[in-house]
């Protein structure tokens, strides 16, 4: 038993190394086809041609390509960035100042998302109004189809500048009344998918056998509701908030420059505008990086929740 | 197999993807409507009437530059939508193309693609669109070229996959003992078979592609003024909150309800088209 799920485990990770690979050589690639000589936008207006060249040298640009990629590939497994062309300080460093704040921002956002998508989900499932179903089917079309830029802005426009509840931006050392809009509006299209799965998934069982043999067992109905519907709607909602994740990174680009929330996705649009590509280049790096991780437990996490696919028997 | 006239009736059936695409259609007699308008009653500067709120003349307010919003809106949207299909008409070439070279001829080339398929999704959507605007020189076609690439792995996935089910298929078997080559085999037997998934996961996709491309115009990395779009005229809304809020408020509303209208017009499609399309991964994700 034990062997086999080390096995499983084992097979996944196996699987991730050619797309890391393949991961690290796009954004390679992405990077040598900067338009122009990356070396100009990093000395100015001012220069010489001795300049040029020694700066071209130090950062290894007049070496062949398959040099510099071959070079690029061996100081990523040593965790060496490069250096950021403004601050000069190595990109690592700064993914590591920054991250953080990101992380605390999509976390608090799938929590969010999941908390509040099985409550929702879960109480139309249960008092099955009909308008409750279509009140979160509306819900759930809208909160898809909002853009998370425009209703962070809704939620200052209303929180902030109408009803002066919350501060508008900033992070404030992370606390709860600068974390709670930027949060929100990064889970909201998470939360409305989370809830149409979830009532699904927990109609769909209600009309199972072994749900009949579950209430025939004596089992209260609250109980069998919450136990066994839960279970059958967490892999669809394990498989959303792993797919969303990508979301919560990609979207924290907009979220942190609307909220001015100092995470790792504002500094990657500071730095695009700057032109500092070894620091776009790192950071995109280890977001698609952390993604993949992200999917990987969300992979083995379908074993704990459904033993099918553990042993390889049926399941997804 | 359906024929056309069901897929319209049952298409045209469903009140909420009829309402979706009639949204749609009204955008678009807006901006004919705005064509055939005498020039100066469009979006012109005019500094005298600058920031006035919504009113009878100008039903969305004015900007900082007296130009009126509900113009500037309309030509927004017109410009999203037009990117959005361009985009995706890009993305599906692409993935049509080595979905079925992949499905078809099998081996190393379905290997390579579908590794292909998996890097692209290893990427946060918004953030592999943003890496390649920050390389790419602005712009229309380079934002048409971005949103294209980003979209073609899971166009890609469904075409190889249904692919991979016709190819084993009895009539394709008899053509192929019957010595039909691979040319008629794929144009003929298996690509027929593509068109009403591949129409499907086509629509399904709009709605995201128009917001990925509003969301990097937002940023100041997609159209670029002063050419309207929905994004940008959010942004540059930003600092007017206070004083003037349908800056922000109506092009945001316009770009929700045409979001909302094409997701609408994908599920629409998907019902009355394929029920049971297979779901393939990566295609319900969002950006």
């Amino acid at each position: 038993m034990i062997g086999a799920v080390l096995k499983f485990v084992l097979r996944r990770i196996l699987l991730l190394a050619p797309i890391l690979w393949g991961v690290v050589t796009v954004t390679f690639i992405l990077m040598y086809v900067i338009p122009g000589d990356p070396v100009l936008t990093l000395v100015g207006e001012r220069y010489d041609e001795e300049t040029l060249e020694e700066m071209r040298r130090e950062l290894g640009l007049d070496k062949p390509i398959p040099v510099q990629y071959f070079e690029y590939i061996t100081r990523l497994a040593r965790f060496d960035l490069g250096r950021s062309f403004v601050t000069g300080r190595p990109v690592t460093v700064s993914i590591m100042d920054r991250f953080p704040r990101t992380l605390l921002l999509a976390f608090s956002a799938m929590v969010i998302a999941v908390t509040a998508g099985l409550g929702i989900g879960g109480l139309a499932a249960w008092k099955r109004h009909p308008w409750l179903g279509h009140s979160l089917m509306t819900f759930s079309l809208v909160g898809v189809s909002i853009p998370v830029f425009w209703l962070g802005l809704l939620l200052i426009f209303l929180f902030s500048i109408k009803l002066s509840l919350l501060p508008p931006s900033g992070y404030g050392g992370g606390s709860l009344r600068y974390l709670i809009m930027p949060a929100v509006t990064l889970s909201f299209a998470s939360m409305a998918t989370v809830a149409r799965v979830t009532r699904s998934g927990f109609l769909d069982v209600l009309g199972e056998d072994y749900i009949r043999t579950a209430k025939a067992k004596g089992l209260g109905n609250a109980v069998v509701v919450a136990k066994h519907g839960l279970r059958n709607a967490l892999v669809p909602v394990i498989t959303i908030v792993g797919t969303d994740f990508g979301s919560y990174l990609g979207g924290s680009v907009l979220t942190e420059s609307i909220f001015g929330w100092p995470g790792l996705g504002r500094l990657i649009l500071q730095s695009v505008f700057k032109r500092d590509f070894p620091m776009i280049q790192g950071a995109i790096l280890f977001m698609a990086l952390v993604f993949v991780i992200v999917n990987l437990i969300v992979d083995l996490s379908y074993g704990l929740v459904d033993p099918r696919v553990r042993t390889g028997r049926g399941g997804q | 197999m359906n024929s056309g006239g069901g897929f319209l009736r049952r298409f045209l059936g469903k009140r909420l993807a009829l309402a979706g695409l009639v949204f749609i259609l009204l955008v678009n007699a807006a901006v004919l409507a705005m064509v055939f308008s005498p020039p100066a009653e469009r979006d012109g500067i005019d500094l005298d009437n600058s920031l006035r709120p919504p009113s009878l003349g100008h039903p969305f307010g004015t900007d900082p530059f007296g130009r009126d919003v509900l113009s500037r809106t309309v030509r927004g949207s017109s410009t999203s939508l037009g990117v959005g299909f361009i985009a995706r008409t890009f993305s599906l070439v692409i993935g049509l193309v080595l979905g079925v070279a992949a499905g078809y001829f099998g081996g190393r080339l379905d290997s390579f693609v579908m590794r292909l398929a998996d890097i692209t999704f290893a990427f946060p959507t918004l953030l592999l669109l943003i890496a390649i605007m920050a390389v790419v020189d602005p712009g229309l076609p380079s934002l048409v070229l971005a949103l294209g690439i980003v979209g073609w792995a899971a166009i890609a996935r469904l075409v190889r996959a249904q692919v991979l089910i016709y190819r084993e298929r009895e009539f394709v078997q008899a053509a192929k003992a019957a010595g039909a080559g691979h040319k008629t085999i794929i144009f003929k037997h298996i690509l027929p078979q593509c068109i009403s998934p591949v129409i499907v996961v086509y629509s399904l996709g709009l709605g995201m592609t128009v917001m990925a491309e509003s969301s990097l115009s937002f940023l100041g990395l997609g159209i670029q003024p002063p050419a309207p779009s929905l994004g940008k005229m959010i942004s540059s809304g930003i600092v007017f909150m206070r004083t003037a809020p349908w800056l922000t408020l109506f092009p945001g509303l316009a770009l929700t309800l045409m979001v909302c209208s094409l997701n609408l017009v994908g599920d629409g499609v998907r019902d009355s088209l394929d029920p049971r399309l297979a779901v393939v991964r990566g295609a319900g994700r969002r950006l």
